[in-house]
Formats: structure tokens, sequence, C-alpha cells
């Protein structure tokens, strides 16, 4: 009884920001009051009609698109060569793989902003996608990684010994196999890279920054709930993602929190 | 199969060629007013390690270090009853509450803390925001779901026979607690705690936003040198020993886990 008090606490300790920003979004007042003092969608509005952002939205689109478009391909034949590939040095590809995730921020950050200033690429978006892919990938291969290990290759044995060629039987025995794990990276790659904030600092500008660099510069300059607003609309959306990773795949799968 | 690795050894060594610029930059000397760095000199480093510097170094690994420690405690239960939990759907929501934050995003996070922490009414009589205080809390809540995450792995290989066996020899559940499963389950706590004390020796966001310029840790020193003051080689320095403290860490991680579990 006590156990589940104190459960309950911790995970109210962990969800209690997110309610009082989506409170604060629908306050009509500047400043939050408890209780609200009624409901209102000025907010939303101002978020959604102020000019910086509406840049940001659709850059962070494109970043975000570009980066999880090609992290999807390249994490998926990872995961195939590292665990059907019987390669030499597997712990070393795997280590290198995962390495953007051991990075600081800052250090990666920085050292993409200086690779942009010696390509003469500081005002182009190619730094910026470059590094997302980077940073999404390990999720992508972990993801797909966990659904080829699922795989029973007796099952791709089978289609080749009916005739089919190599590649009829990847696409339509391996693909379909791996979907589960295919839609979990994609998912993973969208939310970790529309959420990336500290290398998007350093590489972008005001005319190539994304969502999270101007919401942090909205939030250093001003005090309104208008970052409630558009912050509710980020949560939203993430954990309308989360809740379809877990449905196709299984977050319990993805964490290897199976028994 | 082998040449499906190269377009993410491409990918990989674009990163490594980031790194790479960072560390040729850091030995370069710092022209002010210029962006284009003079010549060899180690006078980056030898900055680094001055008083300023050193106390930003400080700070970070005290926050860190109780930051570890109460997110350790905090995230421990949770992670108990994530694991244990016969019920599927609770497990589900469990997991889906533990992991939402961990989505969401370091700004909405971190703005959601300056409107808690930043009302008079939840924190009096405490001033919060703008304080280590505040900046501690943030990084706790930052770090809970990757611990939990680490903890319920290493929890959910106890076999709860031993559980079951100590309780039914007579063992009250707080000694079962004590002596059996917090034992098992060690290899997550030493694992999670060093994960969570490197990835917060480089925390960024939570301070900037948290400690509203007073607090500074390793990172707000970075990004200020590199962004404010276009020092890029000072900043490249000073990321390098940020770099350095945190892969020294984890290669201790990597470690221990590379050990078999004891028995």
């Amino acid at each position: 009884m006590i156990g589940r008090v104190v459960i309950a606490l911790l995970v109210a300790f962990m969800t209690l920001p997110t309610v009082v920003v989506v409170i604060a979004s629908f306050n009509p007042t500047a400043i939050m009051s408890v209780p609200p003092a009624g409901l209102s969608l000025r907010w939303y509005v101002n978020a959604l009609t102020y000019p910086q952002f509406r840049r940001a939205a659709v850059n962070s689109l494109v970043a975000t698109a570009a980066a999880a478009l090609l992290a999807l391909p390249i994490g998926t034949a990872a995961a195939l060569a590292l665990e059907r590939g019987r390669l030499r040095a597997r712990n070393l590809w795997t280590t290198l793989l995962l390495s953007p995730l051991v990075v600081p921020g800052v250090a990666a950050g920085l050292g993409f902003l200086i690779l942009a200033a010696a390509l003469g690429l500081l005002r182009s978006r190619t730094v910026l996608v470059a590094a997302h892919v980077a940073l999404v990938l390990p999720f992508v291969a972990r993801s797909v990684w966990v659904s080829v290990r699922n795989l029973d290759p007796t099952l791709e044995r089978a289609a080749a010994s009916l005739g089919a060629t190599p590649w009829r039987t990847f696409r339509r025995v391996t693909l379909p196999l791996l979907r589960p794990g295919l839609i979990a990276g994609f998912l993973f790659a969208v939310v970790v890279s529309a959420n990336e904030f500290v290398v998007s600092l350093f590489i972008v500008n005001r005319v190539t920054e994304v969502l999270p660099v101007a919401m942090f510069t909205y939030v250093v300059n001003y005090t309104d709930p208008t970052i409630a607003a558009i912050s509710s609309l980020f949560i939203a959306a993430t954990v309308t993602i989360v809740w379809l990773t877990d449905r196709f795949v299984g977050l319990a799968a993805v964490f290897r929190l199976d028994r | 199969m082998k040449l499906l690795l190269l377009p993410s050894l491409v990918v990989i060594a674009v990163f490594a060629a980031a790194l790479g610029g960072l560390f040729r930059y850091s030995v370069l000397e710092f022209v002010p007013g210029s962006l284009t760095p003079g010549g060899f000199t180690l006078a980056n480093f030898r900055a680094v390690v001055s008083a300023q510097y050193l106390g930003y170094v400080w700070d970070t690994v005290v926050l860190s270090a109780a930051t570890t420690v109460l997110t350790l405690v905090a995230s421990y239960p949770v992670a108990y009853a994530l694991a244990r939990t016969p019920s599927r759907a609770t497990r589900s929501w469990l997991l889906i509450l533990t992991l939402a934050p961990f989505f969401t995003g370091a700004i909405v996070r971190t703005y959601a803390w300056i409107l808690v922490l930043g009302n008079a009414v939840v924190t009096w009589p405490i001033p919060m925001l703008f304080t280590e205080r505040g900046v501690l809390i943030g990084l706790v809540h930052f770090s809970m779901p990757t611990m939990i995450l680490l903890l319920a792995a290493a929890i959910s290989h106890v076999d709860p026979a031993y559980e079951r066996a100590a309780a039914s020899l007579g063992a009250r559940p707080g000694r079962v607690f004590r002596r059996v499963t917090l034992p098992l389950s060690l290899p997550g706590i030493v694992s999670g705690s060093l994960i969570v004390f490197a990835w917060t020796l480089s925390a960024f966001p939570t301070p900037e936003l948290l400690g509203g310029g007073r607090v500074k840790m390793i990172a707000n020193g970075v990004k200020d040198l590199a962004l404010d003051s276009f020092n890029w080689p000072g900043a490249a320095a000073f990321a390098i020993l940020a770099l350095g403290l945190t892969l020294g860490l984890l290669s201790v991680v990597g470690r221990l886990a590379a050990r078999p579990a004891p028995e």
C-alpha cells in the first residue's frame, strides 16, 4: 500500500511539469493563476501565427523528414550487416555506430559548426541534416536490430528453396517481417530529430533554425505562455508517437524489458 | 552483407570529421574578432584550467553527483514496479509515463520546470528558479527515465523465485529487499548511476534555462565561449575536457558491464 503511494507520487513528479504546461497553455492571462481564471486559446493562436515559429516549424519538418528518411535505410542496412554479416570486429562496429550517443551535445555541436565553417556551409542546411542523421542512426539501428534478431532465417531459406530470387526474398519475406522494427526505428528517428536541441543550436542561424532552437530563444526573451501552447502541441504529438510505437512493437521489446 | 555497413560508416566518418575539427581548433590560437584561428598553441588548455573554468567543472561534478544519488533513490521504486507488476496494462502505462518525458524534448521539459519552480505558491518559502536547487530538480527529472529503464532491465533479470525463497524462510519484506533484490540488481545500479553521472556532466539546457545565468555547468561555459565570445578554440578545448570526462566514465561502465555478473 505504502509502496503504491510512493510510486504514484514519483510518477506524479515525473508528469507534473507536463500537466502544468498543458494547464498554462489554456490560461487566459499571461501570468499563470491557480485555479485558472478561465479557458482561452489565445496562446495557441499566438504560437501558430508567430512568424519565427512558422519558419522554424518548416525547417524542423524538412530537417526531420530528411534525417529520418536517410537514417532508416542506412540503419536497417547496418542492423542486417551487424546481425548477419559474420563481421570479425562486430563489437567495434557496434561501438562506432552507437558513438554519437555518448558524445556530449556541445562537443558534437561545436564540431559540426567548425566542420560547416571549413566547408563553407554555414548558411546551408546540409550540415544540420548530416548531424541529425548521425544522432538518430543509433536509435534506428537499435530498433531494427531487435526485429532482425527475432527473424527466423528458415523462413527466408524456405522462400529461396521455392525459387525466389534473393531480391524477391528480401522484398516479400525479410522486409515484411522487419516491419515492426522499421516502424519503431522511423518513429524514434522522428521524435529524436524533432526534439534535438543542443547540436542544432550551434549549427543554425535565424533563417535555418529548427523549432526547439526557436522555442529556446523565445523562452530566454519572453515570459508569456505562448511556449506552453507550442509545448502542449509537442507533447501531444510525442505521446501519440510513443503510444503508436508501443502498439506496433511493444516498448518493452525495444528496451529489452521482455522476460 | 558486409557492404551493407558502408553507408553507416560514411555517416560515422562525417561525425568523426566534426570531432576532428574540434580537436584541431583546440590547439589553434584564438584571434579576437576573427573566426579564423591562428597557429599552434596550448594556451586554450591552460585557460581551461584557470580558476573561472575550474569553478564550472567543480559545480558540474557536485551537481552531477547530487543528481545521480537523488535520481537513483527516486527511480528504484518505479523501476521495481515496472519490472515486477503482473499486469500488462500497468506495465504499459508505467512505461509510457516513464518514457513520455524522455521524448518530450529538453526545451519543453525545462520550460515546464520554469513554470513550476517560478510559481511562488508552489515553492514558497524556498526560492527555486535560478538557483542550484532548481537546476538539481530539473536534472533529476531529466535523468529519471534513463535510470528507470536501466534499473528495470536489471531488476527484471532477478528471478522472483529467490525473493519467494527468502520470504518463505521467514525474511520480512524489508530484509528480502536489502539482502536479495538489492544486491542482485547491483549491476544495474552501478551502470545506471555511472551513465546518469556521465550524461549530467554534459547537461546544457537545464542549467542554461533553470540556472538563469547564475548556475554554470561545463556545457554552458562551452556555449558562452563559442556562441557569445566567438572563441571557438577556447570552447573546443573546454568541450574536449567534457568529452574526456564523459568518455572516461562510460568506458568504466563498459568494463564493468563486460565482467560476468556475480552468481
